[in-house]
């Protein structure tokens, strides 16, 4: 079943460039993309390919300026759904313990602070995270952080979860132990996630599916047949260095276009 | 051990106010200058103290700290909501900025006058230049705090879903809350220095009054007694608003 059809999306933003005149800097120009319900799909690209930017608009925290984006085929403004997003930078409130940020999304739905209690622990539970209840985000370690900010989003139970780098910031070890536990909440609770990233092997590790971006369209889309669960070892899998090898193929493509309109401007 | 280290540490820092308390004994002692213009601090003290027990100081004290509590009371009502307000909509911002910035620089001192044209010698004059003097660096810390607050964290409770209510008092109101704070503390030093000029024009009562009126009678170490009070008044609040502004900023990274 298809959760989210994206039709020939536009997003431009008007910038003052190096010359102090105003202009418009198209980003995304005519994304199409559907993504499936319960799917785990990674939007992959250069910087500045429009990734984050396509995030924003499925996190309504910004609007498409033609196209449209369809949740379960109803337009995105007219319907009233559940989104969580996670971000690089944990965007925990500092102030706010533990339990209390991830109580945050429920508070936001009304329900009763007994409930709420109760439910924020089961996930405090799940992210291994039980005996730092009580303490403040600062208290704690960036991967500490990360967990704490993707279980707040599963607390409320998001339609789709979106996350926008989320383990960039973390050392590799981190990283390592963090996409092992997505990949096994993702599991338990089957959410539909869209992923980005930077990093091949990560998107490969996760993904169902790869959307590969460049220019502010969907150029390529890559699908992952490894079995699950996956592990570390799989990255020396032939199945795994076939798809490896395709899009660092896709990205070298991608650089030497970006090179020659370099050269050109 | 470390109290040891703690005791050494306060004498250390105890310096320079010993050289100048053994300067300023010596000064007059030594006939550097005039005693009947400089009294030493010994004579200070005893008057200080003397003052303190005939009761004769305290009335000055409670007189002063009341008005310093009114205005600063005022000041902090009026400068956080509208602080808020200012920082919170980019419209009123921009329109009040300039306006903002120009009464800043206007001093509470040069006002004096015009409110006593307007109000009288009375109270309310007095309670509108501390008003005035405290009102702006809370209100101007309070708006900048609530600039300041980090984007992500409205961005991230946005998409969860809250209203504008929600973030306001969850995410944009403590996260101003520590730098609300640290414009009280400001406002409260400000609040000393003009309780002094107002209860130089106009009083029978408080600190500042004192002072003036010891010099006029010529009873200069209750003069000097009254200027060692004030400046003890001014460190006791700064601490106490100190302590305020840590204890609202306790989740914050040191």
């Amino acid at each position: 079943m298809v959760k989210v059809q994206a039709r020939s999306v536009k997003r431009e933003y008007s910038i003052v460039n190096s010359v102090g005149k105003k202009e418009t800097l198209s980003v995304l120009k005519g994304l199409d993309l559907d993504i499936n319900e319960g799917e785990f799909i990674t939007l992959l690209g250069q910087s500045g390919c429009g990734k984050t930017t396509f995030l924003n608009l499925l996190a309504g925290l910004e609007k498409e300026d033609e196209g449209e984006i369809l949740i379960d085929g109803k337009p995105l403004s007219e319907r009233d759904f559940n989104r969580g997003v996670v971000f690089q930078n944990y965007a925990l409130l500092p102030w706010r313990t533990v339990i209390k940020n991830l109580e945050i999304g429920l508070e936001i739905r009304g329900v009763k602070k007994k409930e709420r209690r109760e439910i924020a622990r089961k996930y405090l539970k799940l992210i291994n995270l039980t005996a730092f209840e009580n303490q403040y985000p600062h208290q704690l370690s960036g991967g500490m952080k990360q967990r704490v900010a993707i279980a707040r989003v599963l607390v409320y139970e998001p339609e789709l979860v979106l996350m926008d780098e989320p383990f960039a910031a973390l050392d590799a070890q981190t990283r390592e132990s963090l996409q092992i536990e997505l990949i096994r909440i993702w599991e338990a609770h089957k959410k539909t996630i869209v992923f980005v990233t930077h990093s091949i092997d990560e998107a490969i590790l996760l993904s169902d599916r790869i959307a590969f971006m460049s220019d502010g369209k969907v150029n390529e889309i890559i699908d992952v047949n490894l079995p699950r669960p996956r592990f570390k070892y799989m990255t020396s899998s032939s199945e795994f260095l076939k798809i490896h090898e395709k899009i660092s193929f896709l990205l070298q493509e991608e650089a030497e276009r970006l090179q020659s309109y370099g050269a050109y401007l | 051990m470390r109290t040891g280290k703690h005791i050494k540490n306060i004498l250390f820092r105890s310096i320079g106010l010993f050289v100048f308390l053994i300067l300023w004994e010596l000064a007059p002692r030594l006939g550097w200058v005039r005693e009947i213009f400089l009294s030493p601090p010994s004579v200070v003290i005893t008057a200080l103290i003397e003052m303190l027990l005939d009761g004769s100081l305290m009335p000055h004290i409670v007189a002063s700290l009341l008005r310093i509590f009114r205005g600063l009371l005022l000041a902090a009502s009026v400068g956080v909501i509208m602080g808020l307000l200012f920082g919170y909509f980019r419209r009123v911002n921009q329109t009040l900025d300039l306006l903002f910035q120009f009464f800043r620089q206007i001093s509470a001192f040069a006002l004096f006058p015009v409110f006593i044209l307007f109000f009288g010698l009375g109270e309310v004059s007095k309670t509108a230049i501390i008003f005035w003097a405290s009102l702006w660096p809370i209100l101007l810390n309070t708006s900048a705090g609530v600039r300041d607050v980090e984007p992500v964290l409205i961005r991230s409770v946005k998409s969860m879903g809250a209203s504008k209510m929600y973030t306001f008092l969850n995410v944009i109101l403590p996260g101003a809350t520590p730098q609300i704070f640290t414009g009280i503390r400001l406002g409260g030093s400000y609040c000393v220095m003009a309780v002094v000029a107002a209860e130089m024009i106009g009083a029978t009562s408080g600190l500042g009054y004192l002072v003036l009126y010891s010099q006029q009678i010529f009873k200069v170490p209750q003069m000097y007694a009254a200027i060692v009070a004030l400046a003890l008044l001014g460190i006791a609040l700064n601490g106490m608003l100190g302590l305020l502004e840590r204890f609202f900023s306790s989740w914050r990274k040191l």
